[in-house]
């Protein structure tokens, strides 16, 4: 008969240190079988178990990438259950034993991504006091439930805990189940709390996994060690196209340690048996690429602007904006540049893989340890790269170092896999920081044209918005086919990309009430099909800053034009309650200096001073960011002093954790649109480290003011980006502001300022 | 080379390590003191940092030749749950991280600030941290709690005093 998981952990290859598993034996037929088939939704242990002492066991698809989702889904958890929040414990991300809730992104898991688990809570929680009803003999309605305990309102020592209700048993019900991916939802017979009542939700409880992490006790996928584990590197080709020529593995046979040299179509890896062997057989390898023929071009944005666009759509459409453009009186038109950006993460992505698995229990189960945010898309990646059912791969979500969309951790597993494949054992393939920066998945390009017409009377009349990007999802998000991977690619799988991503003005991006509006976006193709260092990739708000870095710096240009104040300008053309609670309780929090743009200022001095601000609505929130910049007119240096961000996200689940999330969002802005960008040649990503791709350091860090609307009546919405979308209009209003002149293109460096100020 | 090393107060011997091996994969793999992290093995960004006789030093880019015979601490080192340091407590208090993935240099650094200067200016903060990089964006976190730590061990000279 079967073996249960946690005979599993004892016997087979997951010996690892610093990791506890899930002490319990639920679905004990699992690994027996060979599979290890992902639990299904409809089933109410499929998400929660009760041990026999009371600690909860949560299982959930998602995974907490580095905002405190741990903390908020937990606390979600226990105030529909009534139990401490200390008596839960969530599994997170293991394919094998969470349901596949498509992993996080968007900015989603609490919004949508909790549902379904308060909702098995909530069953949870009925079917418990339906069980003492009948234990005690008290009817359910003058039952109550506290801290895990069941006991009759009337006669409190009449009492059962959930641990002797249900403690270590089965508890099965069947739950209705809609959707799939972040929309994943159960519904069963118990129905949630009215948030209202809510005493844990709402409350700052500190983050679960922050205190280990600063006592050096957490585990990240670069600590797990597996017993046999062997260390890989790869080696990637010299530019994009380029393909293998020949290997000498004699140029690193006599290394200390060394094993096996692994090539595979444009394919290059090293595995060694320790960490050092492999780094130095990776540098010291002799490999030969044929000389690859150029393929990026000398300039990008005048390649996007010439380029026939694979697809266009059109946005939003209201009245006639090309007509009231026509017979404008005043028409101001601009052009917006944002560059290819890279994820950096400050890991440069680690995963283990076992293709062969030694454990006579799982015969077949290739087990990858991975930080990638979408593991159960990964499973059925790495299973098609394999050729085999999806139930016989399990990944196992390891918390990476942080990330911001499709950052490159699916790509260091499938590199895992194939060295893991050819050498029959276990395998660690660390990438190095030029892995990462420089062949990582990367943001894509936006251009951004606009155009907007002014009455008589300074009123605006139409907005025409244009804008020619990248696709961001030349490798999809999910990396659910074989052909999303990069090892893939360079072993010959053609690429998987996804659908096409516009930029543009739609749904609930449209912040302005102008009576004619029209949205175009054209997507250009991708600069390099195959094995691309500049293949595009989601990257946190995917086209989020790109887009509002145009649509809010433009709107403070037609202000500036019709001599307005830009709060007063964008007020004048609002209906959205909230979003202008942000923008008002923004002005008024920074102390906003009320008059037109630029200053205009008459003094002497280095130092001119400005003061911007932007507005972005997504999924729901609403953000409005103020930013105050130093400009030193001579060397055009630009500091940002103070941002104040207003957030509004509906239901906030713990304010102090979101507090966190938004200040780290606005310092990685920050540095978004002053400093980064990928650079390149003709065939190669020239970005390689955090000397040529830098990112926001000490010195770039403002002063930061948060104010949080709570909106207890009102849903969740998402928190994870959308304080990274204002940041950058509202830092370039500032330094328009502050000098009278408008920036167009990020990143907003020093040189670029100097030369417009030089100009001007 | 056979490696004598002391980390955390305790003596460590390490066989068969090439002399030129930076100390980081030392650490890791034969030590399993995970804290230094991996972060660019170029000396850029501070995820691997060590105190090396109480200085911040960079573990990848350090042979373990040279770090044999030196007091060596790494963030494992400084602290507990139990007994944690004035810094750990701080930082927990402000819940200064997201990933948390470059705390190790943070932390360090701030306690090697911290023991050179328990009021640190700004430049001398900039000094410190200029060097570190944090890609999620935790500075505003790390400022606050560093400052709460100067505070903090203010309050406990005056009570020992």
């Amino acid at each position: 008969m079967a073996s249960s998981r946690r005979e599993f952990f004892k016997t087979g290859t997951g010996l690892l240190i610093g990791f506890s598993f899930a002490d319990s034996t639920i679905v004990p037929q699992l690994f027996a079988a060979g599979t290890a088939a992902t639990p299904p939704a409809g089933q109410l242990d499929s998400w929660l178990r009760i041990e026999k002492a009371g600690a909860i066991k949560v299982f959930t698809g998602k995974v907490d990438i580095g905002m405190g989702v741990r903390t908020s889904l937990t606390q979600i958890v226990a105030e529909e259950l009534d139990v401490p929040f200390t008596a839960i414990e969530l599994i997170m991300g293991d394919t094998a034993i969470t349901p596949d809730q498509g992993g996080v992104g968007g900015s989603t898991s609490i919004a949508a991504g909790a549902k379904p688990m308060r909702n098995a809570a909530a069953t949870a929680r009925f079917l418990l006091v339906q069980m003492a009803s009948k234990k005690l003999g008290v009817p359910v309605d003058d039952l109550q439930v506290k801290n895990g305990v069941v006991s009759s309102k009337v006669d409190p020592s009449k009492s059962i805990s959930y641990g002797d209700l249900a403690g270590g048993g089965e508890f099965h019900d069947a739950l209705k189940v809609s959707g799939n991916g972040f929309a994943l939802n159960v519904e069963g017979k118990g129905k949630p709390k009215d948030p209202s009542t809510y005493t844990i939700v709402g409350q700052s409880i500190p983050r679960l996994d922050l205190a280990p992490k600063f006592f050096g006790r957490s585990v990240y996928s670069t600590d797990v060690r597996v017993e046999g584990m062997l260390h890989g590197r790869v080696i990637r080709p010299s530019g994009a196209g380029a393909t293998l020529v020949s290997v000498d593995e004699a140029s690193v046979k006599n290394i200390p340690g060394f094993t096996k040299v692994v090539t595979k179509g444009n394919f290059v890896g090293v595995v060694a048996e320790t960490e050092w062997a492999a780094i130095r057989a990776a540098k010291e390898l002799k490999v030969t690429w044929s000389n690859p023929t150029p393929v990026f071009p000398e300039d990008l944005y005048a390649h996007m602007r010439s380029a026939t666009p694979k697809a266009t759509r059109e946005g939003v459409k209201k009245g006639d904006a090309v007509a009231a453009l026509a017979s404008a009186s005043r028409k101001i038109e601009a052009s917006y540049e944002w560059p290819f950006q890279a994820h950096a993460t400050m890991g440069p992505g680690c995963a283990v893989a076992d293709v062969h698995s030694a454990d006579l229990t799982t015969p077949g189960v290739t087990t990858i340890w991975s930080g990638a945010q979408k593991p159960h898309a990964l499973q059925q990646g790495i299973a098609e790269m394999l050729k085999v059912p999806k139930d016989q791969v399990r990944v196992l979500w390891v918390e990476d170092a942080g990330s911001y969309g499709r950052a490159g951790y699916e790509d260091v597993a499938a590199d895992a896999v194939l060295l893991s494949r050819a050498v029959g054992k276990p395998v660690r393939v660390q990438w190095t920081r030029a892995d990462m920066t420089q062949w990582g998945g990367k943001g894509p390009p936006v251009i951004v044209d606009l155009a907007a017409s002014l009455d008589s009377q300074g009123a605006v009349t139409a907005l025409q918005l244009t804008s020619r990007a990248l696709s961001g999802t030349e490798v999809l998000p999910q990396p659910s086919s074989a052909g999303n991977m990069l090892a893939a690619q360079l072993i010959g799988t053609a690429n998987t990309s996804g659908g096409d991503e516009f930029v543009q003005l739609d749904g609930d991006t449209v912040t302005y009430t102008f009576p004619n509006i029209h949205s175009v976006g054209h997507v250009i193709p991708a600069l390099y099909t195959s094995s691309s260092p500049l293949r595009t990739t989601h990257l946190r708000d995917p086209n989020g800053p790109a887009g509002t870095f145009a649509g809010e710096s433009f709107m403070d240009e037609v202000a500036a034009a019709a001599g307005v104040d830009p709060v007063e300008f964008r007020l004048r053309y609002m209906d959205n309650p909230r979003a202008k609670a942000a923008l008002t309780t923004a002005a008024e929090h920074a102390k906003w200096d009320k008059r037109p743009s630029p200053k205009r200022a008459t003094a002497g001095g280095d130092i001119l001073t400005g003061r911007g601000i932007a507005l972005a609505l997504r999924g729901g929130t609403h953000v409005a960011t103020v930013a105050e910049v130093e400009v030193n007119r001579h060397t055009g240096a630009i500091r940002v002093k103070r941002l104040v961000c207003v957030h509004d996200c509906g239901l906030i689940v713990n304010p102090d954790a979101l507090r966190g999330t938004i200040a780290a969002n606005l310092v990685q802005s920050t540095g978004r649109v002053l400093k980064e960008e990928v650079t390149f040649d003709r065939s190669n990503v020239t970005s390689a480290d955090w000397k040529t791709y830098p990112v926001a350091r000490w010195s770039d860090v403002p002063q930061v003011e948060i104010v949080l609307l709570n909106h207890p009546e009102a849903p969740s919405t998402g928190a994870g980006e959308p304080s990274s979308r204002p940041t950058a209009a509202a830092i370039n209003n500032a330094i328009f502001d502050a000098t009278g002149v408008r920036l167009r293109q990020a990143p907003l460096t020093a040189a670029k300022l100097k030369k417009a100020l030089e100009r001007a | 080379m056979r490696a004598a090393l002391k980390v955390n107060g305790k003596a460590h011997i390490v066989n068969d390590v090439d002399p030129e091996c930076p100390l980081l994969y030392i650490l890791r793999d034969n030590l399993a003191l995970n804290n230094p992290r991996f972060g660019c093995g170029l000396g850029q960004c501070g995820a691997c940092t060590v105190l090396v006789n109480n200085v911040p030093t960079r573990s990848c880019m350090l042979p373990v030749s040279r770090a044999a015979g030196k007091d060596i601490v790494t963030l494992e080192g400084i602290g507990t749950p139990e007994h944690p340091h004035v810094v750990q407590t701080a930082f927990i208090a402000e819940q200064a991280a997201q990933c948390g993935y470059c705390m190790n240099g943070w932390v360090l650094s701030a306690k090697a600030l911290l023991d050179k200067h328990p009021h640190p200016t700004e430049e001398q903060m900039t000094a410190a941290f200029e060097g570190l990089v944090c890609r999620c964006g935790s500075h505003v976190g790390v400022l606050n709690a560093v400052r709460r730590a100067s505070e903090m061990s203010q309050k406990v000279n005056v009570r020992s005093a």
